[in-house]
């Protein structure tokens, strides 16, 4: 008996196996015929893997980078990058993070068919990353894991929900409707951005908009993931290995090779590390997302989907490379002040500056032309700098490493629920989610009756001027 | 016939334009076309029929072959306008189109 118990259990210890079978779930509930279930269900399982083994090449390649930083500037680097830190993770505690996930989707359901806040989260593949990260809080926090899976997936549920309200009233001026909105990781400081582009908005001299310049077209390649990753992460360890100097690297990590090929290779090999991150991440969650979108069009009356940031690209495309640039520098004067004080040196993520800063670009632009591009980025880019700096603490034995999250909502959610453990262990977290269930109610009570208030007054001006 | 989406992640916009595209098809009664999503770095040209991009990486994408780029991703009006085109182009038949 106790034989069979085992086998099982080792079964569903499996991050794949769970995956695999919320992947079945999905396609069970669009009804899809028992081919396409086994197809799909297999697909994911062997996608899982695939991601597994990515996370494998990122890290070994990471590794001496983290090594040869240390020696040269006798402080930790850091490199923010959500693909290379979530596989990390998933090999470890993949099957809490996939379930948070899959419940965290649920509980997002119910917060947008029961509250004001109807945002229905379809950017997949950064709501399973920030699953990943509640999950590494929660499993530091101490609890156990039906708590970690019950909590989690409440803090998961809010995250998702609340991130794109913060950014609709930007996200309004961007798309010109109130129809979607922005579902991105990034969230929290693209919605400070679009403040920043909002206060320093001059109304005698207003800031033209971007789309007036004629820009370069040559810097199109920076569209690629690929190529900027290997580009970005080249320049980075070359530099690194030269304060490092050929002697160490050559006798401690390359083994003898010349220390400048070798971390070129290292370099471009971080950079297939996460294009096979990718690829994983594509076939787990080419079978889920659609089930939850179908669920959610039925469910949720006036859902808005929040889509991922490159739907607000097609908007302002020269935005997106003001913003990402402008946001780049912010992550090296950031980056400068860490190198001066000393502490851990959170080295810019050129991914994260690109998504999150040209979504900032175009949401500044929207609110405040050029000027509010450029400043709104550049606050960005300081934010996801610094934010990552203070996370670190609170990401238990993840936290050491050479990788780390990027975007700006798992600063903030991260930060308040890790000091949250700091300050009380798990009675704080608890009482923190309960009090923010609490409010995103409060709020939708009185957001409703503003909305039915302005709503009767329209109808009763209405009527007032049929019957004038 | 294939139709891929593109976006630079392969990731999230792309899955989108592809669930979209996949609703128009239904809506006008189109059967037989596959449709996947891809980041811009692993299409090469040949691997679909036709290809869906954004304007931002429009100009990325132009040699990829029959390249339709939308204006906004998430224009329902204007993707099913942009597909009608491109089946025809193809010569599939739609058989929805006076309801579209």
């Amino acid at each position: 008996m106790n034989g069979v118990l085992k086998v099982l259990l080792d079964i569903f210890r499996q991050p794949s196996v769970i995956v695999a079978l919320i992947s079945l779930i999905g396609l069970a509930l669009q009804r899809k015929p028992a081919t396409d279930i086994m197809k799909g269900t297999i697909r994911t399982f062997v996608g899982f893997l695939v991601l597994a083994a990515g996370a494998g090449v990122v890290t070994n390649a990471l590794d001496p980078f983290g090594d040869m930083f240390q020696h040269a500037f006798h402080v930790q680097g850091v490199v923010p990058n959500n693909e290379a830190i979530v596989g990390t993770v998933l090999v470890k505690y993949g099957s809490v993070a996939a379930l948070i996930f899959f419940f965290g989707m649920i509980v997002n359901v119910i917060l947008s068919a029961t509250s004001y806040f109807k945002y229905v989260y379809l950017s997949g593949h950064v709501a399973f990353y920030m699953a990943t990260m509640i999950t590494v809080i929660f499993v530091a926090a101490g609890f156990q894991t039906w708590q970690t899976l019950l909590w989690g997936s409440i803090a998961q549920g809010l995250v998702v929900t609340l991130s794109p309200a913060v950014v609709q009233p930007f996200m309004k001026k961007v798309t010109g409707t109130d129809d979607v909105a922005l579902g991105h990781t990034g969230g929290s400081g693209i919605a400070l951005g679009g403040l920043v582009a909002t206060l320093t908005r001059s109304k005698k001299h207003p800031s033209k908009s971007t789309e007036d310049i004629n820009f370069p077209k040559n810097l199109g390649f920076l569209r690629d993931t690929t190529v900027i990753v290997a580009l970005s992460m080249a320049v980075i360890y070359v530099i690194v290995a030269l304060f490092a100097g050929p002697a160490y690297i050559e006798s401690k990590l390359s083994n003898g090779q010349n220390f400048i090929v070798y971390v070129i290779i290292e370099a471009a090999t971080f950079s297939a590390g996460v294009y096979i991150i990718l690829a994983g991440v594509r076939v787990v969650l080419g079978e889920i997302v659609p089930a939850f979108k179908g669920i959610s069009e039925h469910l949720v009356k006036n859902a808005k989907p929040a889509l991922d940031v490159p739907v607000t690209f097609t908007f302002a495309p020269n935005a997106v490379l003001i913003g990402f640039l402008s946001s780049f520098v912010g992550g090296i004067v950031g980056m400068t002040v860490m190198a001066v004080a000393h502490t851990t040196v959170i080295i810019p993520g050129v991914v994260a500056h690109f998504m999150t800063g040209g979504a900032t670009g175009v949401i500044g632009n929207g609110a405040g032309g050029r000027r509010g591009a450029v400043l709104g980025s550049f606050v960005n880019g300081l934010v996801i700098t610094f934010l990552p700096l203070l996370l670190l603490p609170v990401l238990g034995s993840v936290g050491k490493g050479a990788a780390t999250y990027s975007d700006a909502d798992f600063g903030v959610a991260g930060i308040f629920l890790g000091y949250l453990n700091k300050a009380g262990g798990q009675i704080a977290i608890i009482a923190g989610l309960v009090i923010v269930l609490i409010l995103v109610y409060v709020a939708s009570y009185f957001l409703n009756r503003r909305k039915n208030t302005i709503a009767d007054a329209a109808d009763v001006a209405e009527k007032t001027q049929a019957t004038a | 016939m294939k139709i891929l989406t593109v976006c630079s992640t392969g990731l999230g916009s792309s899955f989108m334009t592809q669930l979209n595209i996949d609703k128009a098809l239904k809506e006008l009664g189109v059967t037989g076309v596959e449709t996947d999503h891809r980041d811009l770095g692993s299409v090469s040209p040949g691997d679909a029929d036709v290809i869906f991009v954004g304007r931002d990486i429009a100009d990325a994408a132009k040699d990829l072959g029959d390249v339709v780029v939308l204006d906004s991703l998430i224009d329902m009006k204007e993707i099913k306008e942009k597909l009608i085109e491109a089946l025809k182009r193809h010569g599939v038949a739609v058989p929805g189109e006076e309801q579209a």
